[in-house]
């Protein structure tokens, strides 16, 4: 164990080089703010990566730990901590945070100092959530990173973005305010303690645990998004700028999942037991049903974000079987669909860039103008259709197997996937990408350049390590996932 | 790690190393660097799995893992290599007709502009298959099948603007994918039954998993098993009613339908079985089930060889019709058999592909046989290697693929297992079918009237894009036929010294493997079958040698049956050309049935593809927007509306109306107060 305080680090140095972006002042100093921005980025990669080097995967306890009073009359802290479960996830963010500056370089033309200030600042808070081990700290850094995701949507958005940026705002801030009430009430219940690992141990009666796991449900199920709470995510997608796309798609809806382990299975496990059937329903829901509306798509960013929704089923439905294998493929299908759907939605941007248009009927063949960007898409269709080898495969794999151990009808269900998410994923790839060229536009496209290369490339190395050796993933997540799942199956009776 | 453990890692890694160059830096290598890396590739690969045969032939077997690919839930997910003699068999006819192909192609595609991006393409898939046929477990088992998956979709869709191609590649993706699902489970119930993925372990507890069911359905666990791998197996292996998209392969380049859709990949599900055989054997219903599918697509899928006219095609439906007989000898518990004829079938089913693409060549990319004829006087290498490979297919004495067929269709006649009755009709009817098809493709290419070079020109692919609804071919010079007057000419020798070479095993190898594959020691212990299904041993006591099993062919049933077919070919084709017209009117609605491939095509197009689309519509306008977004959120934002609107309606501003409130409120609030008491 090190002194060094590197979950404050990773919180707080990419927020205030979003404070340094945002003082370099107008579109005057662009240039300027991009620099500051990518650097600011950039440690805060570095500052994350000694959370998973010097990481401890023998033990479940928290690590990394810091805490400093806040606000003691409330026996409120400062405290911080990771363990096998988070850890990833803060890693994660701060990768994607990297990618988003740079995908974001000379696209956004306008408030650029901002732009990127939002992304570094909501990149400081996601950290938070992850890493926040009191409530309050939590809640607040949860709320908080809604603030430059709206600003982003409804700044840099599309056309009907001010409709978006409302919807999910509005959508996620219900959710947020039933999770409050059940904050306070563990406060209270605890004897005055906002400490979640306590929580952990508190014990609760069935109504209790039955109505504080709606309550989390209620905030987690919209982050997700679970079945049928998941309609503002295609709008949000649609109208997102290419870098809130990525960040919604591979760090936000991580968020409520997240949520799920940290919260509601270890705080209400009998509760969470009892309800796992609905959970695993909605989960089911969401894999078929959206699979085949994301099939029926015409719009590209509607159709990933579709297939996100359905991939995030899949995240549900592991943690709700209970078995070791269910949550690790869940976890890991996670970050792999931080990976491909990042690279999805940035490959999305690309096109887009160039046409100014996500419907795929404006394009078609081009794969005759764009081939190195063909080949990059090619493998992040495939990832996204989970072909073994790439990221995509590990989790859904993981998961299935776990599926059929817990029922046999469920693991059928889930495995409708490899079809559906297939069918969707190549019909439109076909569609876009293969083909004579059919309009003069599409014929006038020019090959993705130097700093598009790069974080394909980057993504594409993510995308194949993670599906040729998973080791490394899944091996943090050992420890603290058996400790989960002891801490489960003992009632709280 | 010893000698012989980096010498297996070798071999696979060879072509990957070739694909990589090829494929990333394929500008840099120039069209020669490329060629030359990737045939190097693969024949290390080649010369490697030799001193591997030759080390298993001395007895040194391996089972060992290679790395960890991840830990959970007590399950090791491995990756590592099984080498045996069943995989040493595999590895040497994939590395072997690879190379083949690999020569081949320098010819085939000299003018096309993805030279490199093919030969990079052809190399991953050597590769893939490798890591299918070495591995030791379920997960890199799984890894190798979609692997191939991947590049055969790659390769179907290799001319990409073609939108035949485009569509031919996403459906034979989409239905290996539903094979997939069914092998996904049952590697999933594997998994959980049996807590490892590890072929050895697992069978070790196959006798165990015999006599559990699966708890939510009641179903016989080992017969779940069996049958979701099997359903795998059927996508993979063309099986009816998952062979939709083998003809459809044809879309892709001629020599990737020899490597790909003819000799490895399509026999990956036989070999799987075959190497499951422990499995398979302590489920009579499984088997049974594969008896029925594999003999249906035997005798069925041979029917529709008849009535094609695109050269490739037929022989597509002629692969589909073997890799029937393949599944029916696994079906009848005789796997050596199944993998005896996927090794024979698998050189001279190469052959007849690489000898159709050689026609090809000569009739500059014209592919319907009804503009050729005579083809022999100008193409003569192409010519009699053609005829050994038919000759061999159709089993004709003393060739490999006799001493293949006649062992299974015996060995069908001796199992007594549930379906083997019928199955023994269709290997038997297949074998006259099989002539016929045969021999009408080789007397319309070779003999007869030189047709070649008229004016008036068929569309070799007419029949099948009128199926799809598009009629234009994106890529044109692919569909050029003979100029009038133009004679065909014999291909360039990188393409016939393939042929020859492949030739050679397709007369000779069934003659000298036949006794230790099928009755000597080379599968022993490898392959197993149980005691109440001996037909293979039963086989053994009526074998008396390869001279004698094929004079004793000559005067048996499918002997008879494989000459009439020829004879009858020729008199269809050669002497009265006017009979098969004939018959064609007359039985009208046979050949429309056939012409339309039993609507099989049609069916899933407008029941699934439709049925699909449909689906996902309404769940979308009516689910999501309808119900969800219509009436539960702006519903409830509207429901806000109202109650704002009631609201508002006592803050209407008015002094007056507020005062009449307090006056109305101080007077009912007086009167609970007087009368309280």
């Amino acid at each position: 164990m090190t002194d060094t305080p590197f979950l404050s680090l990773a919180i707080w140095v990419p927020i205030v080089g979003g404070l340094l972006v945002l003082a370099t002042g107008s579109d005057r100093n662009a240039s300027l703010a991009r620099f500051v921005a990518i650097a600011a980025a950039l440690a805060g990669l570095a500052v994350s990566i000694p959370l998973y080097t010097m990481f401890d995967v023998a033990t479940s306890a928290m690590q990394f730990t810091e805490t400093h009073t806040w606000i003691p009359r409330f026996n409120i802290n400062y405290a911080l901590g990771v363990d096998g479960i988070s850890v990833l996830f803060v890693l994660l963010n701060s990768f994607i945070t990297v990618i988003v500056v740079v995908a974001g370089w000379e696209v956004i033309q306008e408030k650029v100092a901002q732009y990127m200030a939002a992304f570094l600042i909501m990149s400081g808070l996601i950290n938070g959530i992850f890493s926040a081990l009191d409530g309050v700290l939590f809640y607040v850094f949860f709320e908080a990173s809604l603030i430059p995701l709206f600003i982003i949507i409804g700044v840099w958005g599309g056309a009907n973005r001010v409709y978006a940026a409302i919807k999910f705002f509005l959508y996620t801030l219900a959710g947020s305010l039933l999770m409050l009430v059940a904050l306070l009430y563990l406060f209270m219940e605890s004897g005055g303690s906002f400490s979640i690992l306590e929580w952990h141990k508190l014990k609760l009666g069935m109504w209790d645990q039955t109505w504080i796991f709606w309550f989390f449900l209620a905030s987690f199920a919209v982050k997700v998004p679970m079945f049928p709470v998941h309609t503002w995510l295609p709008d949000a997608h649609v109208e997102a700028p290419t870098g809130g796309s990525i960040v919604l798609a591979a760090i936000a809806l991580k968020l409520g999942a997240y949520g799920f382990l940290r919260f509601s299975l270890p705080i209400a496990p009998d509760a969470s037991q009892a309800l796992a059937p609905v959970i695993i329903t909605l989960s089911l829901i969401a894999v078929i049903y959206i699979g085949f509306v994301a099939l029926v798509q015409t719009d590209m960013k509607k159709l990933v974000a579709y297939s996100s929704i359905s991939h995030m089923g899949f995240v549900t439905l592991g943690f709700f079987i209970f078995n070791p294998i269910g949550i690790e493929g869940a976890l890991v299908q996670m970050i792999s669909h931080g990976f491909v759907s990042g690279a999805m939605f940035a490959s999305i941007g690309v096109l887009y860039d160039r046409m100014h248009s996500r419907q795929i009927a404006d394009y078609g063949g081009v794969v005759n103008v764009m081939p190195k960007f063909a080949a990059f898409f090619m493998l992040f269709a495939m990832a996204n259709s989970g072909l073994p080898a790439t990221s995509g495969f590990v989790g859904e794999f993981m998961v299935v197997l776990g599926a059929v151990k817990y029922n046999f009808w469920v693991g059928f269900a889930a495995a409708t996937t490899l079809i559906v998410g297939a069918a969707y994923t190549l019909w439109m790839y076909k569609r876009v990408v293969f083909g004579a060229v059919t309009n003069h536009h599409v014929s006038e496209l020019t090959d993705i350049n130097g700093r598009e290369f790069a974080f394909l490339s980057v993504l594409a190395i993510c995308v194949l390590a993670m599906g040729i050796y998973p080791f490394p993933v899944t091996e943090v997540m050992h420890a603290s996932v058996t400790d989960l799942l002891k801490h489960v199956a003992v009632s709280k009776l | 790690m010893t000698e012989m453990q980096k010498l297996y890692l070798l071999v696979p890694l060879a072509p990957l190393f070739g694909a990589i160059v090829a494929g990333l830096f394929g500008k840099i290598v120039g069209r020669r660097g490329a060629h030359i890396v990737t045939i190097l590739g693969v024949a290390t690969a080649f010369v490697g799995s030799v001193f591997v045969f030759q080390d298993v032939q001395a007895g040194n077997t391996f089972n060992g893992t290679l790395y960890t690919w991840a830990t959970s839930g007590g399950i090791t997910f491995e990756v590592g290599f099984l080498i045996d003699s069943l995989t040493v068999m595999m590895m040497l006819v994939v590395t072997f007709v690879s190379l083949m192909v690999h020569l081949y192609t320098i010819g085939y595609m000299s003018e096309d502009p993805g030279y490199q991006r093919f030969f990079s393409y052809i190399s991953l898939f050597t590769f893939s298959m490798l890591m299918l046929v070495m591995s030791n477990n379920f997960l890199q088992l799984f890894f190798g099948w979609e692997a191939v998956g991947l590049v055969s979709y790659l390769l179907i869709g290799f001319w990409y603007t073609r939108p035949t191609a485009i569509f031919a590649n996403m459906k034979a993706f989409l239905v290996n994918r539903v094979g997939d699902f069914g092998f996904l489970l049952g590697i999933g119930l594997i998994a959980a039954f049996a807590n490892t993925l590890n072929y050895a372990e697992v069978f070790a507890k196959a006798p165990a998993l015999a006599a559990m069911t699966v708890p939510e359905t009641g179903w016989p666990l080992i017969t779940a098993i069996c049958i979701g791998l099997f359903i795998g197996a059927m996508g993979k292996s063309a099986q009816v009613p998952l062979h939709v998209w083998l003809p459809d392969s044809m879309e892709g380049p001629t020599p990737i339908s020899a490597l790909i859709h003819a000799a490895t990949m399509v026999t990956a599900g036989i070999f799987m079985v075959a190497r499951m055989s422990p499995l398979f054997e302590l489920s009579e219903a499984a088997l049974s089930f594969v008896l029925v599918i594999g003999a249906t697509t035997a005798l069925f899928m041979g029917f529709l060889g008849i009535v094609q006219n695109d050269i490739k095609r037929v022989v597509a439906y002629s692969t589909l019709s073997q890799l029937g007989y393949m599944t029916v000898a696994l079906g009848v518990s005789a796997y050596s058999a199944a993998v005896f004829h996927l090794m024979t079938h698998a050189f001279f089913k190469a052959l007849l592909f690489l000898g159709a693409g050689s026609v090809i060549i000569g009739m500059h990319h014209d592919q319907d046989m009804r503009n050729m004829g005579g083809l022999w006087k100008y193409m003569p290498i192409t010519w009699i290697t053609s005829l050994l490979g038919s000759l061999a297919l159709i089993g004709f004495p003393f060739l490999s693929g006799f001493y293949s067929k006649d062992s299974i269709i015996e060995a069908v006649q001796l199992s007594h297992i549930p379906g083997a009755g019928y199955a023994y009709f269709c290997v038997i009817a297949g074998v006259f079918v099989t002539a016929f098809y045969s021999f009408r493709m080789y007397f319309l290419v070779f003999h007869g009237e030189e047709r070649f070079g008229k004016a008036v020109e068929h569309d070799a692919h007419g029949d099948h894009s009128a199926a799809h609804g598009d009629d234009e071919h994106g890529h044109d010079e692919h569909h050029h036929g003979l100029a009038p007057g133009q004679k065909p000419h014999e291909s360039p020798w990188v393409v016939t010294v393939p042929l020859v070479l492949l030739a050679i095993p397709s007369v000779l190898i069934g003659f000298f493997t036949i006794e230790p594959m099928l009755f000597g020691d080379f599968f022993k212990g490898v392959i197993h079958f149980s005691d109440s299904h001996p037909v293979m041993a039963e086989l053994g006591h009526e074998f008396h040698g390869a001279v004698g099993m094929a004079i004793h062919g000559m005067t048996t049933l499918p002997f008879i049956l494989a000459m009439s077919g020829v004879a009858v070919a020729w008199l269809f084709y050669m002497k009265m050309p006017a009979i098969p017209a004939a018959i064609m009117k007359t039985f009208k609605p046979i050949h429309t049935l056939l012409e339309n491939k039993y609507y099989f095509d049609k069916f899933n197009e407008i029941f699934f593809a439709g049925g699909a689309r449909l689906l996902g519509r309404g769940l979308w306008k009516v689910g999501d927007q309808t119900l969800i977004d219509g009436m539960a959120v702006n519903g409830s934002a509207k429901l806000v509306g109202v109650i704002a609107q009631l609201t508002r309606l006592f803050q209407s501003g008015h002094i007056y109306q507020y005062a009449f409130s307090m006056i109305v409120g101080v007077f009912v609030l007086l009167t609970f107060w007087f009368n309280r008491a």
